[in-house]
């Protein structure tokens, strides 16, 4: 880990500033994985800026009818918050589906968006990565990609996003507020956040330098059957192969998202029709264009599998 | 003291304290977090400076060049050594790769360097400023394509040989009227012990002491010194708590090595962990395999024909897994064959871990034999009792047990096929089955179903040989009648601390507190070590003989006639003339030292562990996903000194051999040549929502061909056959057979049924 | 894709494997391209602390890069507390901050301020053993030890959240308050791995102690 100076931030407001006044400066929250990989010098920031001590821990009701959660909620609260058990059950059921409790005590809202990718390759900062080195090449292409991902996929890169929680927010339809350092405010929806590798896996997302997350805001509840299916090999404490996010209408219609497909929360809005005509259908259109490797292509069957569970399941199957 | 006749009645008989389910006497320390282990000795040398190893980030190749300038300048830096300056080393008997790696690269992650500093901070930071250049070469990482070169193997661990024959197999297989024919492969491992090896090295003068975690002092002190090429009466190992082994710390490693030439080059005691992402490609683990099995047997289902043949790989001058070994022994059949073949390949090195060659061996063994019970139309249960044995078909060389990787000479007076000397497998597996409910499995596979789960059940053999090896103890009684052992022995969690009080308190007719157990130090008397599960029968024989002598010498002291000296209550009596043991021990206190050595019993009798594991697990229906939901495991196994605590070994056996089989694998880079996944959050192991509750049953046995105590070996039985188990309840909950390790659910999902 | 066996991972790397071996130099790595600007390069920071640990009140002073962990490792010689990994991944470094528990080797000491923080040693000691503690000897919930610490600091905390109505993922009715039901248990203690595999055990001991003190 590389030296480097600290300090807490007293307002979001400043702490933006703070950043853009350190070049090389970083916000931590959680530290979960940050700190994890400060430790492997996979990010070396020269400056911390403490946000913990921002009053952005709060879940409000907002004039919509919906929930304007802070930045530093932290995920054990958000899954334990009422409001969401009762109404955003999707969300509340990825939360606890990801990591563990001791994790999910530290794991903010903001930091669990931004966690990179758990790619091995990224780990190993002996192997080529274009993520974490550019131009480096990837070294996951030809390897082992067992975890890695299917769709939306490009020559330099084959990561997957690990966050449970973004996949609940991308089918939620969730906006991401920041503030700037220059004290401006804009809010992304969760759509566009994150990005897909292209030609520059290195970027994950669509914040600027300093860009601080300040809320996640929810919509009015859509209601319908909320799911989170996650697949994975051990029965907990693992990153998922694959997951699914559903809100399902008692008239079949609804949406879905994936999780351990691709670079970002996976959702195909057109896909969305194919919902009432059952899983092939639906995965077919939402897979569509799906670059597996050898290691992965079983994704593709799970996938089907996984949404003939999900559908079965809001049938109250 | 030497045991050549079989046991009769001794004073372990008595099961006063021996033989009861007791408390670890270790147990408050450990919950309090007051044990100590090897990285947290604030207390035993002053200004401890901190090392932080750099692994090579090639296969194999050769440095070309060292820039340490950055490193050498950074904050904090005291010292830095690599091969270049470290001196001359030598490399230690138990290891097949040099610890210290340049300029040749033997495998990834192999130490190159390592850093030392006034911080750990400080260390870590300037590791990651030394820039290595490498020329790589090209390496063989692949076992199926390097199969076509393998060989006999020179060596097997633990000696014996490479093939066995009786009869004409082939000639057998062919007339045998059900033939069977696969071929299984099992993953390569990681022991990942929640410690990782670390250790503290302080010099004075030319004597080094360090503080490590390992299994097996005797071994660490010698190769310690044979490495640096000092002698053995220089090096001092001390580990008296050791956060998990299983096999991955049998050997001086990395982190031992470095630390004391960390030390010697700074001038101060140096501590070193070994980072968890180095440990699986720095460290050893278990090869992986390739195993054929062909059985042979009449329509009725008795076994004519049986053929093992295991392929693994290893470094250079490494051994093969030794998976085909427990085939000479497990079950009848006239006309069988053994073979072990070993691929040289260029990943880190292979070697012991939890039941080397049973467990890998017994999971293709174990399925073959549920899908040749299948074939016949059989139950599996009764099948395997049809095939048992009285004698060893295929005798196989005994190894050295004290010794596993040396070369033995081959018996000379070799019985052909020696009795077991106990063998209730039989036993096993019939109240194994009742206590289960095996009579309500559906023998047609995929016929239950609990919602959307797939239940299934299976069963298999457990089978581990039992391994004999000289073992000492030093006893001393004080003026408070205070009993104190001291033996090298170490307590890897198997118990060690309690059993040996035990053996003690039951020797001298002591209370349990009244008994001081201290061990893992090599100014000891030098014992079995941990490993191969002979730590327990072995180390409190030897803790008995020592017992022995010294009450030959309180009775004499007090001049009782020790034939008829009875030994209780703290005291030692002869009819109404009695004696506290703290009165004839005196001021000046008293001493005895032994070790137990073994004749030939073993070579008259083969000793073995049996056991029968079953397992019910279900499987996902919509994704393959397999989850355990009852265990059973039925063990003969010896005398069982503590309930308890042996009971521990075999559900942590049982909880490696669900890893084994459901997720474990380490995964090769084919182009690069290392294990990828070489962290705890990618190298997969049971966490506690994989494992149900599990039932462990001991039949009630001693075998007084063993040792005085008529103990055996628990802790690696317990994960024999698990792994099948479990293949075999998949099996029976979704008709898909898979014969690849670990069984995932990507190998499962394609012979799942249809869903809407 | 590229195929298994094509040894052209690298593009800036120039890896022939062949046995006239080319040198490969090991870069560092990259600065994290997200990052703005190189970052300076800044000399090692020590700071001034104060925080409680199990009630009593500690100041020290620590590099900016000490974790909560090795703080307590190897600053206040509270080695209770285990490193299992560094890495988030095993759970041996639980502690409790402020009551609720938290892996101590993903967090800076720094961050820590004023906060109280209760480690195995302020749960119990081998003479006045915790509850928790003595169930776990008396089921022999441990063995190497070395989980231990961390599996004992969870299951404590572990209770206070089922009690408090915090979901996990065995929950089944997720607005109803949480049992603890032996999947639940199972569920709430999985980020505490145990090679040794005591699980069945733990699971046993805590059951003990939620039974007893329900
Ligand atoms: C072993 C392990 C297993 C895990 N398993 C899972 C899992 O199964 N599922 C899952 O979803 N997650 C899992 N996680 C990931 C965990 O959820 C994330 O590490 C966590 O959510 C990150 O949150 P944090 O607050 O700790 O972020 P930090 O580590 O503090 O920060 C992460 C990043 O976000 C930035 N950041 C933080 N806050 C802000 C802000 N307000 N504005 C702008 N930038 C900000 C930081 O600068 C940093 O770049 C696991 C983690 C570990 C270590
Ligand atoms: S998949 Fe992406 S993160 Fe992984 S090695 Fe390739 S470039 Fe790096
Ligand atoms: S040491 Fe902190 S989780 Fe492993
Ligand atoms: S007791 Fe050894 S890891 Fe849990």
């Amino acid at each position: 880990m590389k030296a480097f100076t600290f300090e807490r931030a007293n307002s979001p407001a400043e702490a933006a500033a703070a950043a853009v006044r350190n070049p090389g400066s970083r916000f931590i929250a959680g530290g979960t994985n940050l700190l994890d990989l400060m430790k492997l010098e996979i990010e070396t920031p020269s400056h911390l800026i403490d946000v913990n001590g921002l009053a952005l821990d709060k879940i409000e009701a907002t004039a919509e009818g919906g929930l304007r959660i802070g930045a530093l909620v932290r995920n054990t609260d958000l899954a334990a918050d009422e409001r969401v058990r009762r109404d955003y059950g999707v969300l509340a059921r990825a939360l606890v589906a990801g990591a563990t409790g001791q994790l999910r005590n530290m794991a903010t809202t903001a930091g669990n968006l931004l966690q990179r990718t758990r790619c091995p390759y990224f780990y190993d900062t002996n192997q080529p990565c274009n993520k974490r080195a550019p131009g480096s090449g990837c070294g996951a292409i030809g390897g082992f990609s067992r975890q890695h991902a299917i769709v939306g996929v490009s020559e330099a890169c084959i990561a997957t996003h690990p966050s449970d929680m973004a996949v609940a927010m991308r089918v939620l339809d969730a906006v991401v507020e920041t503030i700037r350092p220059d004290g401006s405010t804009r809010s992304i929806p969760i759509a566009e956040f994150h990005r897909l590798p292209g030609d520059e896996p290195h970027i994950d997302h669509l914040l600027t330098p300093g860009e601080l997350i300040t809320a996640v805001t929810l919509p009015k509840p859509a209601g319908g059957k909320q799911i989170y299916l996650k697949v994975r090999d051990r029965a907990s404490f693992a990153f998922a192969l694959i997951s699914v996010a559903a809100i399902i209408f008692p008239d079949g219609t609804g949406r879905v998202a994936l999780g351990g497909v691709a670079h970002k929360p996976w959702r195909v809005e057109e896909a969305e029709s194919e919902m009432p005509r059952g899983a092939k259908a639906l995965t077919a259109r939402l897979l569509a264009g799906a670059k597996p490797t050898p290691e992965n292509a079983f994704k593709l069957k799970l996938v089907e599998r996984a949404l003939a569970s999900v559908l079965a399941e809001a049938k109250g199957a | 003291m030497k045991f050549d006749t079989p046991a009769t009645t001794n004073p372990i008989d008595q099961l006063k304290v021996v033989g009861k389910a007791t408390d670890r006497i270790d147990g408050p320390l450990k919950t309090t977090g007051t044990a100590p282990y090897a990285y947290e000795r604030h207390d035993v040398v002053p200004n401890q400076a901190y090392g932080y190893i750099v692994g090579a980030a090639i296969a194999r190749g050769r440095i070309v060049l060292m820039d340490l300038a950055a490193a050498k300048a950074a904050p904090g830096v005291l010292a830095i050594v690599t091969a270049e300056n470290a001196g001359r080393l030598g490399k230690g008997k138990f290891n097949t790769a040099p610890l210290l790696g340049g300029p040749e690269i033997q495998h990834y992650h192999q130490a190159v360097g390592v850093v030392v500093a006034e911080t750990f901070e400080q260390a870590r930071a300037a590791a990651q400023l030394v820039r290595v250049e490498y020329a790589r070469v090209k390496g063989a990482f692949d076992l199926e394509s390097a199969k076509e070169t393998a060989g006999p193997a020179k060596q097997l661990a633990g000696g014996g040989t490479s093939d066995s024959k009786v009869g004409d197999f082939d000639a057998a297989f062919t007339a045998a009227p059900v033939q069977f024919d696969a071929t299984y492969t099992t993953a390569y491992e990681s022991h990942s012990m929640m410690e990782p090896h670390a250790t503290i090295a302080a010099w004075e003068g030319d004597q080094l002491t360090i503080w490590t975690s390992n299994q097996m002092i005797a071994w660490a002190a010698g190769d310690m010194a044979q490495t640096l090429g000092i002698s053995r009466e220089k090096v001092r190992v001390i580990s008296p708590f050791i956060g998990g082994g299983f096999g991955g710390k049998l050997f001086l490693r990395a982190d031992a090595l470095m630390a004391a030439l960390g030390a010697r080059a700074a001038g101060r005691p140096v501590k070193v962990a070994l980072q968890r992402a180095l440990m699986p490609n720095n460290t050893t683990h278990r090869a992986a395999t390739i195993q054929r099995i062909r059985l042979g047997a009449t329509k009725e289902g008795k076994l004519t024909a049986i053929a093992h043949e295991s392929w693994s790989g290893d470094q250079p001058d490494g051994k093969p897994e030794t998976a085909a070994m427990q085939t000479r022994s497990l079950y009848a059949g006239a006309d069988r064959m053994t073979a072990h073949r070993l691929a040289v390949l260029d990943l880190p090195e292979a070697n012991a871990m939890r039941a080397p060659g049973e467990a890998p061996g017994m999971a293709a063994l174990e399925i073959a034999m549920d899908e040749m019970a299948e074939k016949l139309g059989l139950d599996p249960v009764e099948f395997r009792i049809l095939n048992d044995t009285q004698v060893v078909p295929d005798n196989p060389a005994k190894p050295d047990s004290s010794d596993p990787q040396s070369k033995k000479p081959e018996q000379t007076k070799r019985v052909a096929q020696p009795p077991f000397s106990k063998r209730q497998f039989v036993e096993c597996l019939r109240l194994g089955a009742k206590r289960f409910g095996w009579e309500k499995r559906h023998s047609k596979p995929g016929g239950v179903r609990d919602g959307r789960w797939l239940v299934g059940i299976g069963m298999a053999a457990a089978f581990r040989d039992n391994l004999l090896t000289k073992s000492a103890a030093r006893v001393r009684l004080d003026g408070r009648g205070t009993v104190t052992v001291e033996t090298d022995m170490t307590d890897i969690g198997t118990g060690s601390y309690t059993i040996i009080a035990q053996t003690a308190a039951e020797m001298m007719g002591v209370p349990l507190e009244q008994v001081v157990v201290r061990l893992g130090d090599s100014t000891f008397p030098e014992s079995c070590g941990s490993g191969g599960q002979w730590g327990g029968n072995n180390s409190t024989a030897g803790v008995y003989a020592a017992c022995m002598k010294l009450r030959e010498a309180i009775a004499q002291k007090a001049k009782f006639n020790v034939g008829d000296a009875v030994f209780a209550d703290g005291q030692v009596r002869v009819g109404d003339r009695r004696m506290s043991l703290a009165e004839v021990a005196g001021e000046q206190g008293m001493v005895a030292e032994d070790f137990i050595e073994y004749g030939d019993l073993d070579k008259q009798y083969h000793q073995s562990t049996f056991g029968a594991h079953f397992v019910e697990v279900g499987v996902d229906l919509y994704t393959g996903v397999t989850r355990v939901r009852r265990m059973l495991a039925v063990c003969a196994c010896g005398r069982i000194l503590n309930p308890k605590t042996a009971r521990s070994q075999v559900i942590g056996a049982m909880t490696m051999g669900v890893g084994a089989a459901l997720m474990e694998e380490l995964a090769v880079d084919k182009r690069i040549g290392f294990f990828v996944n070489h962290d705890l959050a990618t190298y997969e192991v049971p966490v506690h929502a994989d494992i149900p509750h599990q039932e462990v049953i001991f039949l009630d046995e001693t075998d007084p061909i063993s040792s005085p105590m008529k103990a055996k070996g628990v802790a690696e039985l317990g994960i024999c056959g698990v792994a099948a188990a479990v293949a075999n309840a998949i099996y029976n909950a979704t008709g898909v057979r898979v014969r690849n390790y670990p069984m995932t659910l990507d190998k499962l999902l394609d012979g799942l049924p249809e869903i809407a | 894709m590229n195929h298994p066996d094509d040894l052209e991972i690298s593009r800036r790397e120039f890896l022939v494997m062949g046995t006239a071996a080319v040198a490969v130099t090991m870069l560092p790595p990259l600065a994290e391209a997200q990052a703005p600007p190189a970052a300076p390069v800044v000399k090692p920071a020590a700071v001034k602390l104060a925080f409680n640990v199990n009630g009593k009140a500690r100041e020290l002073e620590v590099d900016t890069r000490t974790t909560l962990l090795d703080a307590l490792r190897e600053h206040l010689n509270l080695t209770g507390s285990k490193k299992g990994c560094d890495q988030g991944q095993c759970g041996a470094c639980t502690v409790l901050v402020g009551g609720r528990r938290i892996v101590s080797c993903l967090t800076l000491a720094v961050m820590h301020q004023g906060d109280s923080i209760t480690t195995i040693e302020g749960l119990g000691t081998p003479d006045h053993l915790h509850p928790m503690q003595a169930a776990f000897v008396k089921c022999d919930g441990f063995q190497c030890g070395y989980c231990t610490p961390g599996q004992i600091c969870s299951a404590v905390a572990m209770l206070q959240e089922v009690k408090a109505g915090i979901p996990s993922h065995a929950t089944s009715d997720l607005t109803a308050a949480p049992q603890l039901t032996p999947a639940e248990l199972r569920e709430r203690m999985s980020g505490n791995i145990c090679r040794c595999g005591a699980y069945s055990n733990i699971a046993e001991a805590i059951t003990e102690v939620a039974g007893r003190t329900a």
